[in-house]
């Protein structure tokens, strides 16, 4: 399955949920936002949102700004 | 007046009227170093794509355990619709209300955009947020805002990053006059006389970065900025003299030398 990340393409072995591929990706889940095809998925809903083919995931976190 | 001391935005309340921006530090140290020094509670953030390869820039755990307020801004967004889709990614984040709405889209002077800005805080303050625009200097543009629910008002000094300072102070005048809300200067302040300058107009706070993170010594400028806050605040709480336009003589002016 093909997934664009944080404008990077990715190809996943196994189709699954957003939580999965985010543990799979080594990431502290409450460190980052996630945005799917230009929607806000809340954090509590991560398990219950399968990834499908050609989806644009931005994954965030906060920097410095003013 | 006691009932004054403590900046109210949003229902919650804050001891420190010096808002501290986390942009273009040396290092996370230095940062975290000088927001101690400001003594302020709130401070901004802005979002970026997650890095793996620089899992070390993550500001999140350190600030949190500073105990600050984080104000996520929406820097990058370049329309309304951009504006609301940042701050639900920061409210997400942060787990905190606040959002600075900041819509620039020409990065050669980084003016907000006073339409966009006015439609993405009307949006976000209907939907719960604490929304703290940046916006031009408009009196009418902040009474609009007020009226849409904003928590406070910024106006700019001057460009973001200039340090040209209160260049729109007699608008930002204006804006107190009317306000109902807090008024916090934003944008173009470059030394801790600004920031007392503004205060002594009125203003309930407000936000510095690039002049703390600029300085020789970071956390040293920092605690220079809160003391000036203070001073500011205070004069202005204490009632400043009205000026006169001839002498008025301060000792007495009896002939009884001669």
């Amino acid at each position: 399955m093909n997934l664009t990340v944080n404008g990077e393409k990715q190809e996943l072995m196994e189709p699954g949920t957003l939580g999965q591929l985010l543990d799979r990706l080594g990431i502290v889940p409450e460190r980052v936002a996630v945005m799917i095809n230009g929607r806000v998925i809340p954090k509590t809903g991560r398990n219950d949102v399968s990834l499908r083919e050609g989806d644009r995931l931005e994954i965030l976190t906060f920097m410095g700004g003013g | 007046m006691n009932g004054d001391l403590k900046l109210k935005l949003g229902g919650q309340e804050f001891a420190s009227r010096l808002i501290v921006g986390t942009g273009k530090f040396s290092s996370v140290e230095v940062m975290l170093e000088a927001i101690k020094a400001s003594g302020a509670e709130l401070v901004t953030v802005a979002l970026r794509r997650f890095n793996r390869e620089r899992p070390s820039d993550d500001l999140m755990a350190p600030l949190a355990r500073l105990g600050v307020t984080l104000i996520p801004n929406t820097s990058g967004a370049r329309n309304a619709e951009e504006a609301i889709r940042a701050a639900m990614l920061g409210r997400e984040l942060s787990g905190s209300s606040f959002v600075k709405v900041e819509i620039h889209p020409n990065p050669h002077h980084l003016m907000p955009d006073p339409i966009e800005t006015y439609e993405a805080s009307r949006v976000l303050a209907k939907e719960g947020f604490i929304v703290l625009p940046y916006m031009p200097a408009d009196p009418v543009l902040a009474k609009r805002l007020e009226d849409a629910g904003c928590a406070a008002v910024m106006p700019l000094g001057s460009a973001i990053g200039t340090g040209h300072g209160l260049s729109t102070a007699e608008m930002v005048k204006l804006i107190i006059a009317d306000s109902g809300i807090p008024v916090i200067v934003d944008a173009g302040i470059r030394s801790p006389s600004e920031a007392a300058a503004a205060m002594e107009m009125g203003c309930s706070a407000v936000l510095v970065n690039s002049a703390i993170a600029a300085a020789g010594i970071p956390a040293a400028m920092a605690s220079a900025f809160a003391a000036a806050v203070n001073a500011g605040y205070s004069a202005r709480q204490a009632g400043i003299m009205s000026r006169c336009d001839h002498a008025v003589a301060t000792s007495p002016l009896t002939n009884f030398l001669s």
